[in-house]
């Protein structure tokens, strides 16, 4: 922010003359690569397939309506299994990532040096594997079924929820922790009494928000085997059954509405 | 019964709080701490119940060296050394009689505090306490329904349930108006005599000191430069302490209150 001094008064202006040269520089480089790219993608798009796209979407489309109404018999138990592994996936993987977060957040844990660093991984390597290539692991490893699909919801919300916990363990009251280690409470005490009420709310916060996303993951997980809805998808898809295909996705449409209804009434009623 | 010794604190960054103090609190006197901010008043109070490491130094509370405790034994002394905190530091989403029970941490089991499972004794003591300061019908409210004097005072409770020898009390008044904070230094130093309890009381605001203490320490630069009667503190001693000011106007102000007081 440059102020200038000019005949006797002062000159106030956002950015010095050279700082605004570089900023129209840098705009000028970032359309230069915009458009390089974009004729690159050009020379490698067969353009037939994309100027026909309206055409073939049309034809689904009409495949697709009406759904077959009578084929949601079957898709009870499916959408069943994909509830319950969301619902499951979240609540082991809360167990796990309460500790995790205690040990990851500057204020709690027992070794900034050695510990936190551990906790930290465990939280980076969850997070940044996609549910749906720990279900393809998981079933290599436990074989295909709902089972593999809930530690796989698990494994990878561990990571997001022991973030976002941790990052609430960290922003605290300090004051509150002091007042309850100046009684001479012990460790686990002033954890139950100085810490764990002020993160509740972040907590019930964070279950419901994971819960309601793990419900649109499981929904795929069906897609590599691990069970749920996602396998009468697959299955509809591969013999071309569009009007089951376009059930299926009214169904799992359904199921997230009803499950962001819900995650948004518990959280007003904790918060 | 509180004797500190030679009590140095240097900080990580180099600042050194707290010089060689030299301090002597007799059972049952309350003694306020003055002096300008970063003069190291909250540093030494929470030195002597060591929510700040002390540097090197004693710290001797009816002989014994708090400063050598390992952290067993200085839980236990820390139950004998109530403290009062300037934003009153209750956990807010606990009822006031939780928090008031919690002052009792230091002297039930884990389980026991987890399951809110205290000795009917200590409930009994709980809900005097509460009476005593006039919050008996608030016992259920959550802390952060509760007005700032309405907080001190559960605040006050929380740390005399403990049964201490001596209150810590860090600028008590520093959020409240002035009218309540006449009420808590009141009611602070009248529980301090039914109890024969003794106070250091951090505080900022000197005429509210000369008002309810029998004696003032100044500190300045983490070194005591007065330590006497209230009023002793003459415009040269204010100097001395906070730097140069006009102060007559201060101490005027003191003497108009007292009579205001007396008028009431």
């Amino acid at each position: 922010m440059p102020v200038l001094e000019r005949n006797g008064g002062h000159e106030w202006r956002r950015r010095t003359t050279g700082e605004s040269l570089i900023r129209w520089f840098g705009w000028l480089i970032g359309v230069a690569v915009f458009v390089v790219c974009w004729q690159r993608i050009s020379e490698a798009t067969t353009w037939f397939f994309v100027w026909d796209a309206p055409r073939i979407a049309d034809d689904i489309w009409s495949r697709a309506t009406p759904p077959r109404w009578e084929y949601i018999t079957q898709l009870g138990r499916p959408i069943w299994d994909t509830i319950n592994i969301a619902t499951l996936g979240t609540i082991i993987a809360l167990f796990l990532a309460v500790p995790v977060s205690f040990l990851a957040a500057r204020n709690t844990t027992p070794s900034a040096l050695f510990i936190r660093p551990i906790a930290l991984l465990i939280i980076v390597s969850t997070r940044s594997i996609n549910s749906l290539i720990w279900a393809l692991l998981l079933i290599a490893i436990i074989g295909p079924g709902v089972f593999a699909g809930v530690i796989a919801i698990a494994i990878r919300s561990i990571g997001f929820c022991a973030k976002l916990l941790y990052e609430a363990i960290e922003e605290i009251d300090q004051s509150q922790v002091e007042a309850i280690t100046a009684t001479g409470a012990s460790r686990w005490q002033v954890m139950a009494y100085g810490i764990v009420p002020q993160i509740m709310p972040a907590f019930a916060g964070i279950a419901v928000f994971r819960w309601d996303i793990n419900i649109r993951e499981s929904t795929v997980l069906g897609l590599v085997g691990a069970g749920g809805i996602g396998l009468q998808l697959s299955a509809s898809l591969n013999v071309l059954a569009w009007p089951q295909v376009s059930l299926i996705l009214l169904v799992i449409l359904a199921a997230v509405v009803i499950s962001e209804w819900v995650s948004a009434k518990v959280r007003g009623a904790i918060i | 019964m509180l004797r500190l010794k030679k009590l140095v604190k240097t900080y990580k960054t180099g600042d050194q709080a707290l010089k060689s103090i030299d301090l002597d609190v007799p059972k049952g006197q309350v003694l306020a701490l003055i002096g300008p901010s970063g003069a190291g008043k909250s540093t030494m109070i929470r030195c002597i119940n060591r929510l700040v490491e002390p540097t090197s130094g004693e710290i001797l509370l009816d002989d014994v060296d708090l400063s050598k405790l390992g952290s067993g034994a200085l839980r236990k002394a820390r139950r004998e050394m109530g403290m009062i905190f300037q934003e009153y530091a209750l956990v807010e989403r606990l009822t006031v009689m939780e928090n008031v029970l919690s002052g009792r941490l230091g002297y039930v089991g884990f389980w026991r505090s987890f399951l809110r499972k205290y000795p009917q004794s200590d409930v009994d003591e709980a809900f005097r306490l509460l009476d005593r300061v006039g919050l008996l019908h608030m016992a259920d409210k959550r802390a952060d329904e509760l007005s700032g004097g309405q907080r001190q005072r559960v605040g006050i409770c929380r740390a005399l349930i403990q049964n201490p020898k001596l209150l810590l009390v860090d600028e008590p008044t520093a959020s409240l108006d002035p009218k309540t904070s006449r009420q808590i230094m009141r009611l602070i130093t009248e529980l301090c005599q039914e109890r024969g309890l003794a106070a250091i009381i951090n505080i900022h605001d000197v005429a509210l000191a000369q008002m309810f203490v029998p004696r003032v320490v100044g500190l300045r630069f983490g070194e005591i430069v007065y330590d006497g009667l209230p009023t002793g503190l003459t415009p040269d001693k204010l100097t001395e302490i906070y730097g140069e000011e006009d102060w007559e106007a201060t101490i005027e102000k003191v003497d108009d209150e007292d009579e205001i007081e007396a008028a009431e």
